[in-house]
């Protein structure tokens, strides 16, 4: 009679101690990570931005647009049309976006997801703040300050790079093959300013909204004196197909082969890779 | 076939061609200053007297002096000028599509997209950016083309619909069918789409439409079929204002119901996915302007066609200017400017005409 009763307690008290360790784990394993370990990026600039500060390990899903760097975990998940089941799926702790349709951000909240939004940037000091904001959430702040240290060290030698005769060039920032472009007012016009480029878009943008459709006229009246083009890869542009356009071969930028073939991904981000970007524009800048 | 017409409608024939001649001249005017207008204001300068001096200077033995700079002359004869060249060419082309739709379908609300030519375009033109992006680069050869055959494909496939739901309503089947291939084609142009962002940027520059970067490649495109196509309208004009009374009265008076149609429709919907190729989707020209006719001229197609080709051209051509200059130097998309200008414009013509009668 004695040995069941043992044979029970025994059982009871092992199971007890299976209870209370799986409950103890999630609380040991919160006590070990401080920082989220399951992020979610909806944004390839933040995708980005994660793996320069040493962040890329904390990462379980980046969106279907975040194609660098090669190794973070590239999945079906879209930035422009989120689908909030989908994000959770992934039971992220943290969820990073730069864009919020149709308030993907609250309905995360409510099941109970950190979201925090990471908008685009207009200038190289809100980039480096984003940068930095995201080190501190991460747990990487002294990764974060190196990257945000060197990006500024070398944006200013490539900047000194460019004679100062080469400073004051008329850039032309193509969007896409029908001749939108950007502003001084958006992020990669604030790179031309750092080099004290003159944007021939400044004059266009009515709106405001840094990204004004060109006439083709005033392109060519205008005669940049650099091409930058940021449709290389979603529309095939070249310098081969801009000297074939129709009256643009008079273009200063053409006929001194001041054609900048940019990747559009980079040109259009505002993350690290901005410098490798700066460095392209100053090597076309300076010859000729 | 034209006399028998005739005789049918004594009366208002002879208003017509009272009223043709003296409209005809006024029309034709109205689209040589819609021309002039358009070669001379754009975002650069160019002025009157020398645009006028350098296009002599091309024409030989008359010894001309070029009055204008490289640039002056890139701006005006390789951007300019194809542009108003192509705005007179889609605008004439819709303008008249949209005229012979209506007879035809004896449907005032029907528009030259009506047998589902946007939504096939449109989908040729996304697949061919989302999937052949890279051939593309090359010529501006792939989208045009791709919008073409998808436009005349959606007008066959809308064709065997119609044609299946049986030809005693063919007309009620037809834009049925039309509205079920355009919301087929919609659907699967958006899917497309959508597995494409990188891509939406360029889908939608294509679907807003434009001549922002026209080019005499596009007007060599579309030009042959536009002279096509309205040409077999024009000369359908007396058989359209026959086919408005009625397919049995058309028939008792002779005309070939079944093959009539079938000529109208193909030289429009032929003459449209050209016009949609080269400029993408630019709606209401093919509504306002063959109305605006109707309620100032003639309501009979004698008129209403012909004169639809001349100001559909025009009416373009002014639209494009404002698309150029209103923000200049940026642009507008035109359909913002057809639509914005075009429909106050129809309702004030509508409520003076009222007034009159």
């Amino acid at each position: 009679m004695h040995r069941p009763t043992i044979a029970v307690a025994a059982a009871l008290a092992a199971a007890l101690a299976v209870v209370s360790l799986s409950a103890a784990a999630p609380a040991r394993s919160q006590a070990k990570h401080r920082y989220p370990h399951r992020i979610v990026s909806l944004s390839p600039t933040v995708t980005e931005d994660l793996f320069a500060i040493g962040a890329g390990k904390q990462v379980v899903a980046v969106d279907n647009d975040s194609n660098y760097p090669a190794r973070a975990p590239r999945t079906k998940l879209s930035g422009l049309t989120p689908n909030v089941e989908a994000i959770a799926g992934y039971h992220p702790d943290l969820v990073l976006i730069s864009y919020d349709p149709g308030n993907v951000a609250a309905q995360l909240r409510k099941l109970g997801i950190k979201v925090v939004d990471e908008p685009a940037a207009n200038d190289l000091k809100q980039a480096y703040g984003e940068i930095l904001g995201l080190g501190r959430l991460t747990g990487h702040t002294r990764g974060a300050r190196a990257v945000v240290h060197s990006m500024r060290t070398q944006l200013a030698a490539i900047v000194r790079s460019v004679p100062k005769t080469r400073r004051h060039l008329r850039v032309y920032h193509e969007l896409d093959p029908t001749y939108y472009s950007a502003t001084s007012k958006t992020f990669i016009g604030s790179i031309y300013r750092l080099f004290g480029f003159r944007n021939i878009a400044d004059a266009a943008d009515s709106s405001g909204g840094g990204y004004p459709q060109l006439s083709g006229e005033y392109i060519v009246a205008s005669d940049p004196q650099i091409i930058v083009l940021a449709d290389t890869r979603c529309c095939g542009q070249s310098y081969a197909t801009v000297a074939s356009r129709p009256g643009w071969a008079t273009i200063s930028a053409v006929r001194h082969h001041r054609v900048v073939s940019a990747n559009d991904d980079v040109a259009s981000r505002w993350g690290p890779r901005i410098v490798q970007f700066a460095r392209t524009v100053a090597r076309i800048a300076r010859q000729g | 076939m034209a006399a028998t017409a005739g005789t049918a409608e004594a009366a208002p024939s002879v208003e017509a061609r009272g009223v043709g001649l003296r409209a005809g001249l006024v029309t034709f005017a109205f689209l040589l200053a819609a021309l002039a207008v358009g070669l001379a204001v754009g975002p650069v300068h160019v002025g009157l007297g020398s645009i006028v001096r350098s296009a002599l200077s091309y024409v030989p033995f008359l010894h001309v002096h070029q009055p204008l700079g490289a640039v002056d002359r890139a701006v005006l004869w390789q951007l300019r000028a194809p542009r108003v060249a192509l705005a007179a060419l889609v605008g004439g082309m819709l303008a008249v599509a949209g005229a012979s739709y209506q007879g035809v379908f004896r449907n005032p609300l029907c528009d030259p997209y009506l047998l589902g030519v946007a939504g096939g375009a449109g989908l040729g033109a996304t697949l061919a950016i989302v999937y052949a992006s890279t051939a593309a680069a090359g010529g501006s050869w792939t989208v045009p083309l791709a919008a073409f055959a998808g436009a005349i494909a959606a007008v066959v496939v809308t064709y065997g619909l119609g044609r299946s739901a049986g030809a005693t309503h063919m007309t009620g089947a037809l834009v049925l069918a039309g509205v079920t291939t355009a919301t087929f084609t919609a659907a699967v142009q958006t899917f497309v789409q959508q597995q494409h962002t990188q891509q939406l940027q360029n889908v939608y520059s294509w679907l807003l439409g434009g001549f922002s970067t026209a080019t005499w490649h596009d007007v060599a495109i579309c030009a042959p079929y536009v002279a096509a196509g309205s040409l077999v309208l024009v000369l359908h004009r007396r058989v359209l204002d026959v086919l408005s009374l009625g397919d049995d009265e058309a028939a008792s008076l002779g005309v070939d119901v079944g093959r009539a149609r079938l000529a109208i429709v193909v030289a429009a919907t032929l003459g449209t996915a050209a016009a949609v190729a080269v400029s993408g989707l630019i709606a209401f020209v093919g509504i306002i302007v063959p109305h605006t006719i109707r309620l100032l001229v003639s309501t009979s197609y004698r008129a209403v066609v012909p004169l639809s080709l001349l100001v559909g051209a025009g009416f373009l051509v002014l639209t494009d200017v404002v698309a150029r200059t209103v923000l200049s130097p940026a642009e507008l998309p035109i359909g913002v400017v057809t639509a914005f200008f075009g429909a106050p414009f129809f309702a004030v013509v509508l409520r003076t005409s009222r007034g009159a009668r």
